[in-house]
């Protein structure tokens, strides 16, 4: 059977998204496709997959991304759809540890790739921030644009905070790797 | 001539190794863990990473794709194997340094 959830995940808390994915699966509820938000389950035995996501540079559909998906489905895994360039993979727990990452170096490299994207979302933000703060104190006084302002400015807010949450992950790996690979 | 002064990651050095005969990706990875007594498991991800490395630097090469398949198979290129040489140098160096100074384990191989 089929069972749909819609449920909200930050981009800096994928290992939570990933984990709770797991979890599902541990009780036999197996992810089989995502969409915005939303996650579509079968019923499968208990722990059958294991599941990861990553986010890649480009577009699943890029020509690099997809020659990536097909090394990765090689090794036994199944691509079961994209969000954006979040992809979404899963192996049978029978056939070993399923990990996208097995050193320092790429698991910070992954996490690079996640701050580039919340430094451009804050980039994008700041205009409509400035623009309308600008617009309501120095032209119109329209309170639309008050209210805009504050929301950009709490978006902002939002993202860095996010950003802080992964450039701290991202110090963890940096240490360990330091003394080990 | 190759900068390779550095020394190479353990997942580099063991995927050249088993790349001394034609391999695809899921070869590799299972050559290595069997290579490593079953501990060292290279990820996907950090194995595809390393492959896109080491063709870029020609230390290893993609064999011609038979048809009806879609697996890609690499093998260890000359460079190749004068990196992996040069690094056996260095790790005996590693070697000999660590048992001259603490002795006793050397006895044991």
């Amino acid at each position: 059977m089929r069972h749909k959830i819609h449920k909200w995940f930050w981009v800096w808390d994928f290992d939570k998204e990933e984990k709770w994915l797991n979890e599902m699966a541990a009780k036999g509820m197996s992810l089989v496709s995502v969409g915005w938000c939303t996650y579509w389950f079968e019923d499968t035995d208990a722990g059958a997959y294991q599941y990861r996501l990553e986010l890649l540079e480009k577009s699943p559909e890029h020509p690099e991304s997809r020659k990536y998906i097909s090394f990765v489905e090689e090794t036994g895994a199944e691509y079961l759809g994209s969000v954006i360039n979040w992809v979404y993979f899963r192996r049978p727990t029978n056939s070993g540890e399923f990990e996208l990452h097995s050193d320092h170096a790429t698991r910070i490299k992954h996490l690079n790739r996640i701050l580039r994207l919340l430094l451009v979302l804050m980039l994008c933000n700041l205009y409509p921030a400035i623009y309308n703060g600008w617009l309501y104190f120095g032209v119109s006084h329209f309170t639309l644009n008050l209210v805009c302002a504050c929301i950009s400015l709490a978006v902002e807010l939002l993202v860095a905070a996010g950003l802080l949450i992964v450039l701290r992950k991202r110090r963890k790996l940096e240490r360990e790797g330091k003394l080990f690979e | 001539m190759e900068q390779t002064s550095g020394a190479l990651t353990e997942a580099v050095y063991y995927i050249l190794l088993s790349l001394t005969q034609p391999l695809h990706g899921y070869g590799i990875m299972q050559k290595v863990e069997q290579l490593s007594g079953g501990r060292v498991k290279l990820a996907a991800g950090t194995l595809y990473g390393a492959i896109s490395a080491m063709l870029e630097k020609g230390w290893i090469r993609q064999l011609p794709e038979e048809r009806g398949s879609r697996k890609k198979e690499y093998e260890i290129t000359d460079v190749g194997r004068d990196v992996l040489h040069r690094e056996l140098l260095r790790l005996e160096e590693l070697l000999r340094n660590g048992r001259e100074i603490l002795g006793g384990i050397s006895n044991e191989t």
